[in-house]
């Protein structure tokens, strides 16, 4: 199964490498992961997807807290969590097509960020699957260039 | 103060005493300080020496072993070691020398980069880029590598930084946000494993390396002789418990008793305290222990459920934890469970068949013990068949007696921790009992035990063969020896008396024991060669990847 975890750790050099070389040394695999500061700079926070079973999963998390410089981990999968992606698709933009991809970017709330006479570039925003989806229906139009940043997460607040 | 004059200071602050190390050009600043300084420096003949030394000491005495090498290959050549004091939770703190930060990256010569080489074999490691934060990180560096599950830290130092100046600020407290070690075991939990343990009709203790280092040897002699549970340990836990109480049942695992595997086999409860489910301990996981529920104490929660699921974990210090059980057990009455192991055990007992024409290295095991068993005396061992066989016949009575490398299997370990462990204990009998392989991967650090006075006794069970690789040819390669013959060895006695140290040799068996009482009446170190039987094989064992009740007995 797919969890989504997010990671505090502290801002400094290395901790990257401690992270990454900890999935890699046990042959876990991340599938997404971004990294900013949070508002304390001394602190980022990570935002990691990986999937497995429980026990993988329960040793992951469990390898992450022993890591001297994390200072906390949620596995957001256990809770309600608001996920976001965003995405920048440069899209080759003919007289013919160049109707469609608006319309497209349109529907999915996207923005154009570039045009060119043979491209567009659009942003999109949205959880992983409305991403997957625009760009399934992209496809076709030729993408040329992709750029996602990995889903950033956190959990809902309390009602 | 310039940084050499800090590391200096702050080591000092730490309470270090002996510093194991091998200069060079980028820490030259702190050489020279160390002349004028307290503590004292052991030179060692390769830095591979030095790690092994300080974990040596570190499991000689429970407190950090400091090591001091230079950049380069002087950091490289200490990888093995922090490797094995990783795997065995031993407190090391070593210290690298480094290129100045300004040529960090430019394949300056003598630069390596040490601190990504040894991420994932160190506990935490650090790169000082600022004398001003080199006295907080040496404090953190000795704080981590000793609580909590202990560990080796290592600091790399770039010669700017030692050079470079500050004022002296040591913290007095750590405050690592991100570090806070769980000691006090669940209440809900242990209460709930003493109800397990009333309950028990077949109960085990499986103790590990944990008992010894959280210092709990007292209570968990108090559990087992008030609930009369039976108890194995495995290599790291020997001493953890007296060989010599009744419900010890020796070593368990690949070359455990018999009876030990068997119990684990039958139990109906698994009490693991300080262990972790090595794979050389359990076998095939789906035969071990398949009766049996499972209680897991350990002060690291990644160990529990990682290679078996536990279904009462209680995380923290064992010793803490084992005292608060104590309280909870009662003393059920066992007879039933301990009469059944007593019957295995008169079924296959621990032997081996002696001989009046050649040396049993079991022999020359059983003869140190007796020789050595009423005064202090700490065994180190190497890697092999050696190993195994002071594991069944030296009968460790209390913790820290025997320094061997668990995890990792280090050959040429054991005798560069004995000088170690000699520094920590200067009025102990240290004994490295040792292989003819493991001993040549290390005798030039005969040169360091003679420098510095540590009378160090290194008996050889010498069989001309890499040993426990020549078992396992034997066994499982259709005795193809390859790669497994050391006939071309040096003469040991004339290696001895070459690097200024006693050398002695027996070849019969009546030999035996006068040899090793004249080298421990001998105040310098001492080199025994023994020629013992060539094609003698440990016994019992598991193959690997097989149930441990299935066993190849003598």
């Amino acid at each position: 199964m797919r969890h989504t975890i997010t990671v505090l750790v502290e801002n400094k050099f290395g901790v990257l490498a401690r992270i990454s070389s900890l999935f890699s040394a046990r042959g876990f695999n991340i599938e997404s992961l971004s990294v900013g500061e949070t508002i304390d700079p001394t602190i980022s926070r990570m935002t990691l997807v990986t999937s497995g079973d429980d026990q993988i999963i329960e040793q992951v998390i469990k390898q992450l807290r022993r890591l001297i410089d994390v200072i906390k981990v949620s596995d957001l999968s256990d809770m309600e969590y608001v996920e976001r992606e965003m995405v920048l698709l440069k899209v080759s933009a003919d007289s013919q097509n160049r109707a469609e991809i608006l319309r497209i970017c349109d529907i999915f709330r996207g923005k154009i960020i570039d045009v060119s006479p043979k491209t567009l570039t659009l942003e999109v925003t949205g959880v992983q699957d409305k991403i997957s989806a625009m760009i399934g229906l992209l496809k076709p139009m030729g993408i040329i260039e992709i750029a996602r940043t990995g889903k950033v997460a956190m959990s809902r607040a309390k009602k | 103060m310039t940084g050499s004059q800090i590391f200096l200071e702050s080591l000092l602050k730490e309470g270090v005493q002996h510093i194991f190390g091998f200069p060079g050009a980028s820490i030259l600043g702190i050489y020279d300080l160390l002349l004028d300084c307290p503590i004292k420096h052991i030179l060692v003949r390769h830095e591979q020496g030095a790690i092994h030394a300080a974990d040596g000491y570190a499991r000689a005495i429970g407190k950090p072993g400091v090591c001091l090498v230079t950049s380069g290959p002087g950091a490289t050549n200490i990888v093995t070691g922090l490797a094995n004091a990783y795997m065995d939770s031993i407190p090391v703190v070593a210290f690298t020398g480094q290129v100045p930060t300004s040529m960090i990256g430019n394949d300056a010569f003598q630069e390596a980069d040490i601190v990504g080489i040894t991420r994932s074999i160190t506990k935490y490691n650090y790169l000082v880029r600022d004398v001003k934060d080199l006295s907080r990180i040496i404090r953190e560096a000795f704080h981590i590598a000793s609580t909590g599950r202990p560990g080796p830290v290592l600091v790399d130092l770039p010669k700017d930084v030692l050079l470079d100046k500050c004022d002296l600020c040591f913290p007095e407290k750590v405050e690592i946000r991100g570090y806070k070690p769980t000691y006090k075991g669940h209440p809900r939990q242990v209460s709930a494993a003493a109800k397990l343990i009333n309950e028990a009709k077949r109960p085990v203790v499986y103790a590990g390396g944990g008992v010894i280092i959280s210092g709990a040897s007292d209570e968990l002699t108090n559990l087992v002789n008030k609930g009369h549970i039976p108890v194995t340990s495995t290599l790291m836990g020997l001493g953890g418990i007296s060989s010599l109480n009744p419900y010890f049942l020796g070593m368990m695992g690949m070359h455990g008793t018999k009876y030990a595997n068997l119990a684990i086999t039958e139990c109906d409860l698994l009490i693991a305290v300080g262990s972790r489910f090595d794979d050389r301990v359990t076998g095939r996981l789906d035969k071990f222990a398949p009766k049996a529920t499972y209680i897991h104490i350990d002060i690291d929660p990644t160990a529990i459920s990682k290679n078996i699921r536990v279904h009462v974990p209680i995380v923290g210090d064992a010793k803490d934890i084992l005292a608060s059980l104590v309280k909870e057990i009662e003393p059920v009455d066992r007879s039933q469970w301990l009469e059944r192991i007593e019957g295995w055990k008169k079924e296959s007992p621990l032997e081996y068949k002696f001989s009046r024409d050649v040396i049993k290295p079991q022999y020359v095991v059983e003869q140190i013990y007796e020789i050595t068993k009423d005064r202090p005396t700490v065994i180190a061992t190497e890697v092999g068949q050696h190993q195994m066989w002071v594991a069944h016949y030296y009968k460790f009575t209390i913790p820290r007696s025997l320094i061997t490398s668990g995890g990792l299997g280090t050959m040429g370990f054991g005798f560069p921790a004995a000088i170690g462990a000699q520094v920590a204990r200067p009025d102990a009998l240290v004994i490295d009992v040792a292989g003819d392989g493991s001993f040549q991967m290390v005798s030039q650090e005969l040169a360091t035990a003679v420098q510095h006075n540590l009378p160090v006794k290194v008996i050889i069970l010498n069989n001309q063969y890499l040993g426990m690789v020549r078992q396992w040819q034997d066994l499982f390669m259709k005795k193809r020896y390859s790669g497994t013959c050391m006939e071309c060895a040096p003469d040991f006695v004339k290696l001895a008396e070459a690097y200024g140290a006693v050398g002695l040799r027996a070849e019969r068996p009546e030999e035996v024991r006068g040899v090793i009482e004249e080298a421990i009446s001998n105040n310098k170190p001492v080199l025994v060669d023994v020629r013992v039987a060539r094609e003698e094989n440990v016994l019992p064992m598991v193959p690997a990847g097989a149930g441990i009740e299935e066993m190849m007995l003598p």
